[in-house]
């Protein structure tokens, strides 16, 4: 049974998301509706129109440009909010590149659906994959309770001053951005303690004017300028796992961390997911467990940084696992599979399995976990799509 | 009445026991089936449940038929795929029944609940397999105002009905969510809660 001592209310992610905007104290919001993450803008804009939110909202006619003006606002020293899905991503792509290299801790929450065409509205992640390269960090929640806690963990982690990274905060298109289910909304007094003021240390300032972006020949440092983010992004990861420690304490909370282990200690097979998708596949872990098989499940919440060296630990000692892969993109395995396999090469001997499935909002459902792993027990390998194909 | 409420609050319990339920709504755009599935979700949580309510992943439009879903658990609720095989069905609009399979995967002896009126049902020999209940939630609608008479909104009397006929909620929870979740004419909706309660018949 539930605690009923929380303050608890039933919502949807899209719901949670721009609750947690109010929360964290954002002060400027600009962003451009699109299916499936209008609500969030919609929410946004009723709570500042009818001030319970105390913050700037703008409408903007294209993601582009939303993306460029939280640019102007957060370099501006303000902490800034926007939120796009799907073609929205791929039109920002530029300004994506431009605010990561800025070095501005931008949040955007991302309501995760497929690239077109063919035209479909439904849960898939290559629009976020594709922008895994970009520089910003990324986030993978599995509930609306996480898209509501990666807003606020995520204001605190990109804006420390040893990281200053945008992030992109990751929900499910309609199976968590139009699901209802009980989120334990976080005092606001504390969330805005949690996360503190921001200080942005290079804002503008009109007495002291500076020039941002200007020209860097080979010589000059640019180079070193990418060097520092990397080693930024990647401090992100034992940074996020402190930065969980205090969100737990703080609120009494049960926060993953970059990743999540369920069932992991004596597993001889495992998946690896991502997302929404992570709660069936620990459902199907139970009822195996229930049989005797020993299986588990490794979910990945932090997926830039890739926290390579967590996902080494939890594999260490399996006979064989998956990576569930929910994108098409278009390299020789899917993105997840190849950061996995990468990470562990020459540390770990393994067979592993490449699963594709839930693309375009396809439903993952309890048989194709059993599939999936019935497969690598079998000891299968290579790219294997699920529930796909002439039927 | 008290009696009854008493009796159907232990039935719910014992009904739902370790196992999940789960409940398909059927209706069209406008009728308000998504916030059925909401306000249902919202009675089981204030009874301690855990819940999810979502709708069925579409485009809407006034008019078209669309499906929303409720799942009610006494642990966290960890399926998040489509709902294949519901516990029952609530069917807002009966036309329904003409173009669509209504009790699509609907489990052996699950309940069906239709607005209607007796007679209009009882020709349809697929709903033999099933507990059949019916309730005429339009007229409810439009004695209360709800909706216009072209378009009444049944989704709150309907749901008053199926606290009676489920035993999966109580009636006050119903009433309480309903509250809650009625963007106007708050009296008028809890009245066709209570009248569709009383009016509910199992056939």
């Amino acid at each position: 049974m539930r605690a009923i001592n929380k303050n608890w209310s039933i919502m949807t992610g899209n719901e949670a998301v721009a609750l947690a905007t109010k929360l964290a104290g954002v002060k400027f919001v600009s962003a451009y509706p699109i299916t499936p993450q209008t609500a969030i803008v919609e929410k946004i804009a009723e709570m500042v129109a009818n001030e319970k939110m105390d913050a700037k909202f703008i409408e903007v006619e294209s993601e582009h440009s939303a993306m460029a003006s939280v640019m102007g606002s957060e370099l501006a020293g303000v902490r800034s909010f926007t939120a796009s899905s799907s073609h929205g991503i791929l039109y920002m792509h530029e300004m994506l590149n431009w605010v990561a290299g800025m070095r501005l801790p931008i949040l955007m929450a991302v309501v995760n659906r497929s690239i077109g065409p063919p035209w479909n509205i439904w849960a898939d992640h290559s629009d976020t994959m594709t922008q895994r390269d970009t520089g910003w960090m990324q986030l993978y929640g599995e509930s609306n309770q996480e898209a509501m806690d990666t807003i606020i963990l995520g204001y605190k982690l990109a804006e420390n001053k040893d990281i200053l990274l945008p992030i992109m905060v990751m929900q499910d298109a309609f199976t968590l951005s139009h699901t209802s289910e009980p989120v334990e909304i976080r005092d606001e007094e504390k969330v805005r303690e949690f996360v503190g003021e921001f200080n942005l240390p290079f804002k503008i300032d009109i007495n002291k004017p500076m020039g941002y972006g200007s020209l860097m020949p080979p010589d000059g440092p640019f180079m070193e300028l990418k060097m520092d983010m990397k080693k930024s992004m990647y401090s992100g990861v034992n940074k996020f796992i402190e930065i969980t420690k205090e969100f737990n304490e703080t609120f009494d909370a049960n926060f993953p961390g970059p990743v999540e282990g369920f069932m992991m200690d004596d597993a001889d097979y495992a998946l690896i997911t991502l997302g929404s998708i992570s709660s069936t596949a620990k459902h199907v872990v139970r009822n195996l467990r229930n049989q005797g098989k020993k299986v588990g499940l490794l979910r990945i919440l932090l997926y830039r940084p890739f926290p390579k060296d967590l996902v080494i630990n939890y594999l260490r000692g399996l006979k064989g696992f998956g990576v569930v892969d929910r994108s098409s993109t278009y390299g020789p395995f899917g993105s997840l599979y190849m950061d996995v396999i990468s990470s562990i090469y020459g540390k770990l001997d393994i067979p592993a399995a490449n699963f594709i499935a839930g693309l375009g909002g396809r439903d993952v459902r309890v048989v194709d976990f059993e599939e999936m792993f019935m497969r690598i027990m079998e000891g299968e390998d290579g790219e294997i799509w699920i529930n796909a194909g002439v039927k | 009445m008290i009696i009854l409420v008493i009796y159907l609050s232990i039935f719910s319990i014992s009904c739902l026991g370790n196992r999940m339920y789960e409940i398909r709504f059927h209706g069209r755009g406008g009728q308000g089936a998504v916030t059925a599935s909401k306000i249902l979700a919202t009675a089981a949580f204030k009874e301690g449940k855990w819940v999810t309510s979502f709708p069925f992943y579409g485009t809407e439009r006034r008019g078209a038929p669309v499906a929303a879903f409720t799942r009610i658990d006494n642990n966290k609720v960890e399926l998040r795929t489509q709902i294949y095989n519901p516990d029952s069905v609530i069917l807002l609009d009966k036309s329904l029944m003409n173009i669509i399979n209504v009790t699509d995967g609907l489990k052996e002896n699950g309940l069906i609940l239709i607005n209607s009126k007796k007679n209009d049902v009882l020709s349809h020999p697929e709903l033999k397999k099933f507990k059949v209940a019916v309730v005429d939630a339009t007229s409810i609608a439009v004695r209360n105002k709800l909706g216009d008479p072209a378009h009444p909104i049944v989704n709150t009397a309907i749901l008053g009905a199926y606290a009676k006929v489920s035993g999966i909620v109580k009636l006050e929870s119903i009433i309480d969510a309903t509250k809650e979740l009625s963007p106007s004419k708050i009296n008028e909706n809890i009245n066709a809660v209570k009248e569709a309660y009383e009016e509910v018949e199992v056939i």
